[in-house]
């Protein structure tokens, strides 16, 4: 195995141009109310890129991450994933929900499940795999993100860390192509923030597509293959991510990295 | 000696088992809560006094001065002058030896009431069976079925040599558990159905229906309900249609507890926070799937105690029913006291229906709360 946590290595580009894009937004436009959330975002992923997202609060970079699995719905333009157009028709929906993974700020464990059951609920009645099964991955997962001793124990009972990597194992248990993060540290003691990234560039590291929103500049560094910067509901400036820290093109990027920077 | 009960890491404070024992214990405990001044020890002593006063008295009436049995004529009356007598001063228990079968029963045919008799057992045991967890299960629905076409022979009879009784003459204790048990079984799941509709956001023709039916149902008295399924509906039926009285106000019931329920039930999906709901989204559940194992369990067991305060209610006002000339256990006690030799002994008979009122309800609110503690184990924050 690689050495992923302690040593920053940066983990090489995985991305093949010649192969179409996984997730396609084409125009997107969305209101909430009359508040313009999403101004014309356009932006595509290809299989096994990992694609960090950043901006400052209330840039629309949440609402486009949830845009993707559609737990928002959006009024303009068009959102393709996995080579399936977003639209109303459930059939389609459920489809690509259980091809994208979710992990959010808050994790949303299912507090009356144990945790096991939290990883084996959607194989179970999604992929309608067996118990026995459903339970092997999941320890697989667990195992993966380094928490099997607590297979029984309930979400209650387990450190803001170890839910979020049980979230990332629940996601990852139903074997989506895709992976979606959404702020996924912003809601952690400053001491657990380092396990749920070790997992999350492990993950990058198998080559897992991924969508990330989030402040780490340091994950950005070591896994984006890309950093898209977002503000006021628009894609502002979009690149690799030492030429996008290191010499950023737009007033408003530079103006962001300062106020972040200045936090550290 | 600290260092044989602390459990002491090096370079850290000792941590000790117990705090002093001035603060804990029982004399510890007297003297904070009750002897804690001079004002709340006299306060103390003062609601001592009256509580054993109130204890003796009773006692002494319903116990040492009690009257237990009254002598019968030829006639089979009972003379009563004793109890007349010792009026005020002790219970007459008599009046219960000698009408608990027609308070329990009713109008139900004296050689025949060994069958309501099984039938609150029945009752009792099918309820004992639904509180324990291990039997929640599917075939707890066949359990019930089983259960209820049991009693209906029984009650009914008809068959199998039974004598067949209207529900005319049917009264007492089985009619209250009847309009409970079927009141609040099929009340609760329709009450879900409603609350769940009335939350949707993709059906606004459902929802509006759901909005309706709970605000037009809960502005409407119980009372006014009863009587419009009483009175008003059979004009409304075909010449020739007869739905049975017991049926029509089963359904009143049925119907107003429903809107009730739905809104304690939509407060629980209410307090519920967002992020469970996009999670299962986010993992590719149904609607029904996410609904059935993610919301639902959870926002039932946060409203366990306005639900219960629900039913309780509703245990109680089955005896509305005594206003459409059904005969509850309640409108037996009155039709018992309205014997001439008895009339002056409600005392007694009303504290018998609240013993059996409160033995129901102290159960239900007892079980919620073992159950709420049993749910919440496995919900810990």
């Amino acid at each position: 195995m690689s050495q992923t946590s302690v040593t920053e290595h940066i983990i090489p580009h995985m991305v093949d141009t010649n192969k179409p894009p996984v997730i396609i937004l084409d125009k997107v436009n969305k209101w909430f109310g009359p508040l313009h959330v999403l101004r014309d975002v356009s932006m595509t992923v290809a299989e096994k890129e990992r694609v960090v997202v950043c901006g400052p609060s209330g840039s629309g970079k949440s609402t486009m991450i949830r845009c993707i699995n559609r737990l928002e719905s959006h009024q303009e333009g068009r959102i393709i994933v996995d080579r399936t157009e977003l639209t109303d028709d459930l059939r389609s929906l459920d489809t690509i929900r259980s091809e994208v993974g979710m992990v959010f700020q808050s994790f949303n464990l299912f507090p009356h499940l144990t945790i096991l059951e939290n990883c084996t609920l959607a194989p179970i009645w999604v992929r309608k795999m067996p118990k026995a099964a459903a339970e092997d991955v999941a320890m697989s997962f667990l195992t993966r993100v380094k928490i099997p001793e607590q297979a029984k124990k309930y979400p209650g009972q387990l450190s803001g860390g170890q839910q979020q990597r049980v979230a990332i194992a629940r996601a990852l248990c139903m074997r989506p192509k895709i992976m979606l993060f959404d702020e996924p540290t912003s809601a952690l003691d400053p001491e657990m923030i380092k396990e749920v990234l070790d997992v999350m560039i492990e993950l990058a590291d198998s080559g897992m597509t991924m969508v990330c929103v989030t402040h780490e500049m340091g994950f950005a560094r070591q896994v984006a293959d890309r950093v898209v910067f977002m503000d006021r509901g628009e894609i502002v400036e979009s690149g690799r991510p030492e030429q996008m820290f290191g010499e950023p093109r737009t007033d408003r990027l530079k103006l962001f990295l300062s106020q972040i920077l200045r936090g550290h | 000696m600290s260092q044989t009960a602390a459990t002491a890491d090096k370079g850290y404070t000792a941590a000790r088992e117990r705090p002093p024992s001035s603060v804990a214990g029982p004399v510890a405990w007297l003297r904070t809560n009750l002897f804690s001044s001079w004002l709340s020890t006299a306060v103390t002593l003062l609601l001592g006094y009256l509580i054993l006063r109130v204890v003796i008295s009773f006692i002494s009436w319903a116990l040492l001065h009690a009257i237990w049995s009254v002598p019968y004529n030829a006639q089979g009356q009972p003379d009563t002058s004793a109890c007349i007598d010792a009026r005020g001063i002790g219970a007459c228990w008599a009046i219960i030896g000698n009408k608990y079968r027609l308070i329990l029963f009713g109008r139900y045919p004296y050689a025949e009431q060994w069958r309501p008799a099984i039938c609150v057992v029945l009752f009792l045991a099918l309820y004992v069976v639904s509180a324990i967890r291990a039997f929640w299960r599917p075939v707890l629905v066949l359990i019930w079925i089983a259960a209820l076409a049991v009693i209906g022979v029984l009650m009914w009879g008809g068959t199998l040599g039974l004598r067949y009784v209207p529900e005319d003459e049917w009264g007492g204790l089985p009619i209250t558990l009847i309009l409970a048990t079927f009141g609040l079984a099929f009340a609760f799941p329709l009450s879900v159905l409603v609350a769940l509709g009335r939350r949707s956001r993709t059906l606004p023709a459902v929802r509006m229906l759901c909005v309706l039916y709970v605000e037009l149902i809960r502005g409407v008295p119980l009372i006014a309900l009863l009587f419009m399924a009483s009175v008003m509906f059979p004009l409304f039926m075909p010449e020739g249609v007869n739905v049975n009285k017991l049926l029509r106000a089963q359904i009143a019931i049925i119907l107003f507890a429903a809107a009730y329920l739905a809104e304690v039930v939509r407060g629980g999906l209410q307090a519920l926070p967002k992020g469970q709901a996009e999670a299962a989204d986010a993992l590719g559940l149904s609607y029904w799937q996410k609904t059935g194992v993610i919301i639902l369990p959870q926002a039932l067991r946060l409203v366990i105690p306005p639900l219960v305060n629900t039913f309780i209610g509703f245990f109680k006002d089955t005896s509305l029913v005594l206003i459409v000339g059904m005969f509850d256990l309640l409108m037996m006690g009155k039709v018992a006291l309205s014997d001439p030799p008895w009339q002056s002994f409600s005392t007694e008979v009303y504290l018998m229906l609240a013993v059996i009122y409160i033995a129901f309800c102290f159960a239900m609110s007892k079980y919620s709360r073992g159950l709420e503690r049993e749910l919440g184990r496995a919900h810990r924050r």
